[in-house]
C-alpha cells in the first residue's frame, strides 16, 4: 500500500504529512488527539541523512509538544548498503534514532510502530521495534533478508531453507512470522483508524516481546533463558 | 596471552577482568543450546558463542557478556540474545558498578534471522533501560570478527566505546556491499580501504569511540575502569536526556555537513586538520592517540 492511501485509511480526522526523498512527517488526528509522525515511503534504503531526519522529528515532539503520542510508519528495504555510510558511521546514526525513540517511551510518551509495506533488519530495528509495540498490515514483508541470500552465507541449500520455511518461523519472511515470534503485536484487518486508536489506547512501555514468542509458540527460549539468567538458574 | 584480538572471548575475560573473580550465568554444563541449529544440521555450542556472568574489575562488582567470535562469528541467535537480555536485565537487580560488553559479532545469525532480528532490538531495549538506571554499559571492540549489523547499533547504544587499531565497527560488512551494490562502490579486498573505513583509528577520529588503545588485554582492562570512572563522576549523563540527545544530533549532523562529500577516510583526517593523514595507519596506537587527541571530533 502507498503511503497517500495508508494515511487517508488510519487519519479520517486528517493529517499533514509530507514525504520529501522518502521520509514521512507531519501530524495527524486520532480520536481527537494530535500524534505525531515519523516514516518512510517508496521502500526507503535508510542512509545518514534520512535516520537523522526521524530522530530530529522524535527531539522536536520531545522538546515541544510534552505527552504527544507518536505514530511510526515504516517501509524500507533496510540500512543503506554504500561506503558513504559507513566511512560516516552510520550505525552511530541509526543507535541515536533508537535511542531518541527510547527516550521518548522512557518519558511516557505513547509510540507505535506500523509496517505498511516493507521492513528489513536495521532501517526496521532502530524504528517500528523500538516502538512500544509494532503492527503490520497482512502484505507486509518482514524479513532480514531473502532465501536466496540467506542459502548463500549460511551454505544451507536453497531447496532445504525453503522447506524449512514453510514450517518454522525462523526462516521465513512475513508478518504471521514475526506475530508468531512475538516481535509483532498483531496483523491488522479492517478499520484502521480503529485499530490504530485502540492500539495507542493499549500501548505499554514495558517490553513483552519475549512472552508472546513463547505463548504463541514462535519462540520457546527466549523468555526463559532471560528469566534463567535474571535468577541464575537454568531455564524451565 | 596479551593480545586482545588473538583470545577467545573466556580468555578476555579472565584477561580484563580481576583474577578468579568471574563466575558464569548458565554455563557450557547446562548446555542451553540453540533450538533451531540442529534442523539445519548445523553444529551448535554450548555457550551459543557468548559467556555471561558477574565478577570484579579492579575490585567493583560488574556484570560482563563476551561474545565468542570462533562460534559462528559472534552471530546473535535466539538464546544468544536471550542471555545477554536477561543480563542486562539482572543488573537491574544487581545493580553493579558497571556492565561491560565484549562484543564481537556479525551481527544477527543468518540461520535463525527472525529470531536474531528481534533479539537484537530486546537487547538494545534491555541496555537502554540500564542507563535509565543510572549503571554505565561500556562497550569493548577489539575482536577479529570486529562489531557489525545489529551489534554495532548495540555497540553505540553504550555509554562509551574502547576500541584497539584493529578492531571494527560498522553497520553492513564490506563483502555485503559489495554484493550489492559492486566492487567500485566497496572493495572488501581492499584491506587498508577497510580498515580506513571502519577501523579503530578512524572511529576514534569521528568521535563514535572515546578511547583507542593498543592490542593488548591489559590496555583493555584500564579503559574499561577510566571509563566506567567517567561514568560516575558525570552519573547524570548515564542515562538518556533530551539534552544529550539533542547535542548528539547537531554532533551528527555536523559530521555528516563536513564529511558528507569524503570519498575517502584519508579525506576526513585531512580536513580534520592532521598533517600527515596518509601517515596514520603506520603509528602505534599511543603514537597516534599523542598526535590526534586535540584534533579529533567529539561530542
Amino acid at each position: 500500500m502507498d503511503w497517500i492511501t495508508l494515511a487517508a485509511q488510519l487519519f479520517p480526522g486528517g493529517h499533514t504529512i509530507v514525504e520529501q526523498d522518502n521520509f514521512l512527517t507531519g501530524t495527524a488526528q486520532v480520536d481527537g488527539v494530535t500524534v505525531s509522525i515519523i516514516g518512510s515511503s517508496g521502500h526507503a534504503p535508510i542512509g545518514v541523512e534520512i535516520a537523522l531526519m526521524q530522530a530530529q522529528t522524535i527531539l522536536t515532539t520531545l522538546r515541544n509538544f510534552p505527552q504527544r503520542p507518536i505514530v511510526i510508519l515504516v517501509d524500507t528495504q533496510g540500512q543503506r548498503l554504500r561506503h558513504r555510510d559507513e566511512m560516516l558511521g552510520i550505525n552511530s546514526y541509526m543507535a541515536h534514532l533508537g535511542k531518541c525513540i527510547a527516550l521518548a517511551r522512557s518519558s511516557g510518551y505513547k509510540i507505535i510502530g506500523l509496517v505498511y509495506d516493507q521492513a528489513l533488519s536495521g532501517g526496521f530495528i532502530t524504528s517500528g521495534l523500538m516502538a512500544d509495540a509494532c503492527y503490520a498490515l497482512p502484505g507486509a514483508t518482514i524479513r532480514v533478508m531473502g532465501l536466496p541470500a540467506m542459502a548463500r552465507i549460511t551454505k544451507v541449500p536453497l531447496e532445504r531453507l525453503t522447506e524449512l520455511a514453510k514450517s518454522n518461523p525462523v526462516f521465513a519472511p512475513g508478518p504471521v512470522n514475526y506475530l508468531q515470534m512475538g516481535g509483532i503485536e498483531a496483523i491488522w484487518d479492517g478499520d484502521l483508524a480503529v485499530q490504530l486508536a485502540q492500539a495507542l489506547q493499549d500501548a505499554n512501555p514495558v517490553d513483552r516481546r519475549s512472552a508472546a514468542g513463547l505463548q504463541r509458540g514462535g519462540r520457546s527460549q527466549a523468555l526463559p533463558v532471560a528469566q534463567a539468567v535474571r535468577a541464575n538458574d537454568s531455564p524451565a | 596471552m596479551s593480545s586482545y584480538l588473538e583470545a577467545n572471548a573466556r580468555e578476555r575475560l579472565h584477561a580484563v577482568l580481576d583474577a578468579g573473580s568471574f563466575t558464569e550465568f548458565l554455563p557450557p554444563e547446562l548446555r542451553i543450546v540453540s533450538p533451531h541449529l540442529g534442523q539445519l544440521d548445523a553444529p551448535v555450542s554450548f555457550d551459543d558463542g557468548i559467556a555471561i556472568g558477574a565478577a570484579r574489575l579492579f575490585g567493583e562488582p560488574v556484570l560482563v557478556a563476551a561474545q565468542e567470535g570462533g562460534f559462528m562469528g559472534g552471530a546473535v541467535g535466539e538464546v544468544h540474545g536471550a542471555k545477554l537480555t536477561g543480563l542486562l536485565q539482572r543488573a537491574l537487580l544487581d545493580r553493579p558498578y558497571a556492565v561491560l560488553l565484549l562484543l564481537e559479532s556479525g551481527g544477527v545469525r543468518l540461520h535463525e534471522a527472525n529470531a536474531g532480528l528481534i533479539a537484537v532490538s530486546e537487547v538494545m531495549r534491555a541496555l537502554l533501560d540500564v542507563r535509565t538506571a543510572g549503571i554505565p554499559v561500556i562497550a569493548l571492540v577489539g575482536g577479529s570478527n570486529g562489531c557489525f549489523g545489529g551489534m554495532g547499533i548495540v555497540a553505540c547504544c553504550a555509554n562509551a566505546i574502547v576500541m584497539s587499531e584493529e578492531g571494527r565497527l560498522a553497520m553492513s560488512g564490506p563483502e555485503v556491499i559489495e554484493t550489492a551494490n559492486g566492487v567500485e562502490e566497496f572493495d572488501s579486498r581492499d584491506r587498508a580501504l577497510v580498515w580506513r573505513t571502519t577501523g579503530g583509528k578512524h572511529r576514534y577520529l569521528l568521535g563514535d569511540c572515546q578511547l583507542l588503545v593498543a592490542d593488548h588485554s591489559d590496555a583493555f582492562r584500564q579503559a574499561a575502569l577510566d571509563l566506567a570512572q567517567e561514568c560516575h563522576a558525570n552519573a547524570g549523563e548515564i542515562a538518556l536526556t533530551l539534552e544529550a540527545l539533542e547535542a548528539e544530533q547537531h554532533f551528527l549532523q555536523d559530521r555528516v555537513d563536513a564529511f558528507g562529500a569524503a570519498a575517502d577516510p584519508l579525506d576526513i583526517w585531512q580536513k580534520i586538520g592532521i598533517a600527515d593523514a596518509a601517515n596514520l595507519p603506520m603509528l602505534e596506537a599511543d603514537a597516534f592517540v599523542a598526535a590526534t587527541a586535540q584534533l579529533r571530533r567529539r561530542p
